[in-house]
């Protein structure tokens, strides 16, 4: 391989004065995990709301959140983010529609949100899962103890499910930060496009996406040892996660 | 809202579309699926092997594979294949891989991480006597997997298999980033072409729509149609 190598690249300085190379490539990864941080939350409430309708006894709970989840994991994350991005603003009347194209940091919120909805899909799935593998009897003892049906999935059913769920909540964590990188397409500085410029700035091409990888997988290592240490010591004893 | 939408700007480019755009798309799913199973498959038994090494290769293979985004292994694999291909063949210089080439071996490498997984599954749900009794007959581990192991293990797996083909054929839109003309790649090239973003935009959400939809419909008419009463 005829490549020449420059590992010192990182600390040279990077066009746009505003420190090295490697200092991009940290705005980067920063960006990032605020980003999978921000869109992460947006999952967690909107997929807890439907994964808690798709388990409720009404038809028509059931319906919306079917529907819901229908919508958000049959198109790609990209033609998702494209529709937030480029076609709502034009569909909102046009003062709404101006305000949201000159609004600061505008991919940041269309990617934090865009993922967010598209994730929320998917942990939705995972809680109905949760709460469909509780064994009948939790749902009719809190009834029999006079819990309305708020108050037992308050209470009774939530608690146990979100612990029971802890594992596939990781991945769907660590799917989050990755999913990310898509919204480079909208104009994102994240950790993939800084090194995407980086190559494009300084013809490195394998040194900036090594780095990149190399924050990626700390990324990943770091989630994965909290989570479990989080799941440890939330773990149900007597249940598939319990010891 | 809709009074001046330009619905004859999707009746223009419908030919592009589809017999371009589409056919670039489905190819690449159907190529990539096929050669990421093959390979998934193969990781699997290396991980099952029961050999050390091969497995923890294997192991280490899905993990990074699975850790990395799809977007940053598009670029890596882009820049890689060149000077890869330059390497197998003992050429002077990096040899010049069409895009679809490096499309093709992105997805297949990348997809083989999670078709292994499902894979491995399979494999691990077909009980023991079974490898055990095709030993006791006689058959060499290759053709135990072979004739005994694999048809059971992908029967088994058929719907999941399908499934994440599904999600490939959507992560497939992702090649926008280096401007190829997929089904999205070239919506948008009309798009900005024509200045009609918002029609070509949601005539590609409805397609991609419309195709996952009918696409997990038939996967699980076929769980239900296959699926073996035990």
């Amino acid at each position: 391989m005829n490549y020449n190598w420059n590992w010192s690249i990182f600390f040279e300085p990077a066009p746009g004065g505003t420190g090295t190379y490697f200092d991009m490539l940290l705005r980067g990864l920063w960006l990032t995990i605020q980003t999978g941080v921000f869109a992460w939350i947006i999952a967690l409430v909107f997929g807890s709301v439907i994964g808690v309708l798709r388990t409720l006894p009404s038809k028509t709970a059931y319906w919306i959140g079917f529907a819901y989840v229908e919508f958000f994991r049959n198109m790609p994350l990209l033609v998702q983010l494209f529709l937030w991005f480029f076609v709502l603003p034009e569909l909102l009347p046009r003062s709404w529609g101006l305000w949201l194209k000159q609004m600061p940091h505008a991919p940041f919120y269309t990617a934090a949100i865009g993922i967010g909805l598209f994730m929320s899909a998917r942990v939705a799935v995972q809680l109905a899962a949760g709460i469909a593998s509780l064994p009948r009897g939790q749902k009719q003892a809190a009834t029999a103890l006079g819990l309305t049906t708020l108050q037992s999935y308050r209470y009774v059913l939530l608690p146990i499910a979100f612990r029971i769920i802890m594992p596939p909540l990781t991945s769907e964590f660590l799917n989050t930060i990755k999913n990310t990188a898509v919204a480079i397409t909208i104009g994102l500085i994240e950790l993939t496009g800084q090194a995407r410029s980086m190559q494009e700035f300084s013809f490195q091409v394998f040194e900036a996406f090594t780095a990149a990888t190399v924050m990626y997988l700390l990324i990943n290592i770091i989630v994965v040892t909290g989570m479990r240490f989080l799941e440890r010591s939330l773990a149900i004893p007597g249940y598939i996660t319990g010891k | 809202m809709f009074a001046n939408f330009d619905f004859d700007v999707i009746r223009r480019s419908l030919g592009y579309l589809f017999l371009d755009g589409m056919t670039f798309t489905l190819t690449l799913t159907a190529l990539s699926a096929l050669g990421g199973i093959i390979f998934g498959t193969l990781i699997a038994l290396m991980r099952l092997s029961g050999f050390k090494l091969l497995g923890r290769i294997a192991g280490l293979y899905v993990d990074f594979m699975r850790s990395l985004p799809l977007v940053l292994v598009i670029f890596w694999f882009y820049f890689l294949v060149p000077y890869v291909g330059q390497w197998v063949t003992g050429a002077s210089r990096p040899i010049s891989v069409g895009a679809f080439t490096s499309a093709l071996v992105t997805f297949i490498m990348f997809e083989a991480a999670y078709f292994s997984e499902i894979m491995r599954a399979g494999i691990q749900s077909i009980s023991k006597g079974q490898p055990a009794a095709a030993n006791a007959l006689g058959l060499t581990y290759a053709q135990t997997m072979r004739y005994v192991v694999l048809p059971q293990a992908f029967r088994n797996m058929l719907p999941v298999l399908l499934t994440q083909t599904i999600v490939l054929f959507q992560d497939t839109s992702l090649v926008y980033v280096l401007s190829m003309p997929d089904f999205l790649g070239a919506a948008s090239k009309v798009a900005q072409r024509d200045g009609r973003l918002v029609e070509m935009y949601l005539f590609a959400a409805v397609v991609y729509f419309t195709v996952s939809c009918a696409a997990s419909f038939a996967v699980r008419r076929l769980q239900a149609r296959i699926s073996i009463v035990r």
